[in-house]
């Protein structure tokens, strides 16, 4: 009996979770398909929303930069990311402490001040544009590669690197066939996460990007005060869908490297 | 003349301002089976980093073959370097961790193969090429690792402690089969540990450092026999060290017992460090020793007892088959040729040796 009730509290408390967590995003994607402009009235099945949302020049143009920006972003901040990882590494532990400290704390820092900051910095130097919004992202980017690499590399050992100098591999060489292989899985998530992390982005981008440059997130944001829009629907649904691809892709990747290797004994 | 294949020429090298090599000199021969022994910290392995290429001498020179390499990377260098530990390739599986040197030398598919076969055969590990590092056992690790060197053909095999991770049974069992290896391949091995038993067993020359400077070179034997300063007694092996006077030739008092020992040539009433393995001392009859003491504990050790005994206020060190009773008086003798006399430390290096006890 009291094993029934306990089960029925923690299913409920579950049900609960989910219904909060994925219940408004699934009435989002549902809406998408609404022949209806109402919110509450089921129209019919349609793809209209989809189609207007692909005519529409603004969006697409959005759509087109947050990719762009996101890649560019991603690319750039892995590869710093990943060379400052290593650097890192090789501190003495004092040194490496500090760092990882400085790595962290525009992690937690507020989006807004970060977002202020950049902004005034920025304004110094370049217009405000493309340009210091894509400068931006990769410094908010930067350290989620980091904390995704470090853990691999932490965990090699180093020596694996000098016995490949030893057998007579150049530096280049031993870095692609030796370290790489080791820390690859972290760069890759390293690189998603940090994609996604731009592509998420609103506040840092809405404070460094100035007139004329639109990301979706931003774009959004300037229609809603005009209105909710269905094509915003399909748009965030496609957003979702992208989004959550990617973090399957992710969080699958790991374990099927694991599998391949064991089916090799 | 020896054939030197290797010469460090007063190399010096510190980290972060301390120390760890002070104008080393040494010179290795072809064919030789060298081990650096020291305490951790002595500068062993850095001196073997420095020959692998992986430090630069602050100071001095590397010479190999009459060349100065002392600026050339790792991968130019003809020796190669067997790591204290975990440094297979885990991505690759054995014969790809073995081929990767050869494939760096562009050799063709046929001779890598060859190679491969010879070297699992070699350090007996045939039938494991398709294995991942990750799935071998630490002894089987290194056997691998030391294949992957020998594949290359170096002039020196670098070795740095490959056995230390390993248990005792094991590395007794991997000592006989390096010595098997370094035979059947012909080349110089330089060797490095801080297992004084390990090095006594294996090297054709030890040299015995203590920081960063070298305290004596020789062979196992003339090492462990002719200690030439307190520190190498004390390292290698057990022993008895006691000041003592030395009366004339052939003749040292300790403890106010005059005895005969087979030195010659220290000035009269020279005060000097006398060393004196457990294993010489002999225990008998009170009145039959020329040292007279009380047994203050046996402790069983398997194929011996060591027994402490009190004379004066020193403990001697005594290892017999046969025990005694603790609380009685015993006397202690000693051949005459078991007497190891050394200068008492006036040198600088000595004066280091000293510092540590």
């Amino acid at each position: 009996m009291v094993e029934k009730i306990k089960r029925i509290i923690s299913g409920g408390y579950l049900g609960l979770i989910v219904l909060f967590l994925y219940a408004p995003i699934l009435v989002l994607m549902v809406l998408s398909f609404n022949n209806s402009r109402s919110r509450v009235v089921w129209g019919g099945f349609t793809f209209k929303w989809y189609q207007s949302l692909f005519e529409n020049e603004q969006i697409m143009e959005a759509l087109v930069t947050t990719l762009l920006l996101a890649l560019v972003a991603a690319v750039v901040a892995t590869i710093i990311g990943v060379t400052a990882a290593i650097g890192m590494n090789a501190m003495q532990q004092k040194s490496y402490k500090l760092m990882m400290m400085f790595t962290n704390i525009p992690m937690l820092n507020a989006d807004v001040v970060t977002g202020i900051a950049l902004m005034l910095w920025m304004v110094n130097f370049i217009p405000l544009g493309f340009g210091s919004v894509l400068i931006s992202h990769i410094t908010f980017c930067i350290p989620y590669v980091i904390l995704s690499v470090m853990p691999k590399i932490r965990q090699m050992n180093m020596s694996i690197y000098e016995a490949a100098r030893d057998l007579g591999a150049n530096t280049v060489y031993a870095f692609a066939k030796v370290i790489l292989p080791q820390i690859i899985g972290g760069i890759i998530s390293g690189f998603f996460m940090a994609f996604t992390m731009s592509m998420d982005d609103f506040v840092i981008t809405y404070f460094t990007k100035g007139a004329g440059v639109n990301t979706l997130s931003t774009m959004i944001y300037g229609e809603i005060r005009k209105g909710i829009k269905p094509e915003m629907y399909a748009l965030s649904t496609i957003i979702f869908v992208i989004i959550f691809l990617i973090l399957l892709v992710v969080n699958c990747l790991p374990e099927k490297n694991k599998k391949v290797e064991e089916k090799k004994f | 003349m020896k054939d030197v294949i290797l010469q460090l020429d007063s190399i010096s090298k510190s980290f972060d301002e301390k120390p760890i090599l002070e104008k080393l000199n040494l010179e290795i021969g072809r064919n030789e089976f060298v081990t650096l022994l020291g305490p951790s910290g002595c500068g062993k392995s850095t001196t073997l980093r420095i020959i692998g290429g992986f430090e630069k001498p602050d100071e001095g020179r590397v010479i190999f073959e009459g060349k100065d390499i002392t600026n050339l990377s790792p991968d130019k260098r003809n020796v190669n370097t067997v790591f204290q530990k975990y440094s297979l390739f885990p991505n690759m599986n054995v014969e790809e961790n073995i081929a990767f040197g050869l494939k760096l030398k562009k050799k063709s598919q046929q001779y890598i193969k060859d190679k491969i076969n010879y070297a699992l055969k070699l350090v007996n590990m045939d039938g494991y090429g398709h294995r991942k590092p990750m799935s071998l056992s630490g002894g089987q690790q290194q056997r691998v690792a030391i294949a992957r060197a020998i594949v290359n053909e170096p002039q020196i095999l670098l070795l740095d402690e490959p056995l230390g991770a390993l248990d005792l049974k094991l590395r007794h069992e991997m000592q006989r089969e390096l010595i098997k290896i370094k035979k059947e391949v012909g080349i110089t091995f330089i060797y490095v540990t801080h297992d004084q038993e390990e090095a006594l067993t294996m090297s054709d020359r030890i040299v015995v450092m203590n920081k960063g400077i070298v305290q004596q070179i020789g062979t196992s034997k003339s090492i462990y026999d002719e200690p030439q300063n307190a520190f190498v007694a004390d390292f290698i092996g057990d022993s008895n060290i006691i000041d003592g006077i030395m009366k004339e030739d052939r003749l040292v008092q300790i403890q106010n017992v005059s005895i005969s020992c087979v030195d010659e040539g220290f000035g009269k009433d020279e005060l000097v460090d006398v060393v004196i393995r457990p294993e010489d001392l002999v225990i008998v009859k009170e009145e039959k020793g020329f040292l007279k003491g009380m047994v203050i504990s046996v402790i069983f050790k398997g194929a011996y007892y060591e027994i402490k005994v009190r004379v004066g206020n020193y403990e001697w060190k005594v290892q017999s088959v046969n025990p005694a009773q603790p609380g009685s008086i015993v006397g202690l003798t000693i051949l005459p040729e078991n007497i190891q006399i050394m200068h008492k430390p006036h040198s600088e290096d000595a004066e280091v040796a000293k510092e540590d006890e």
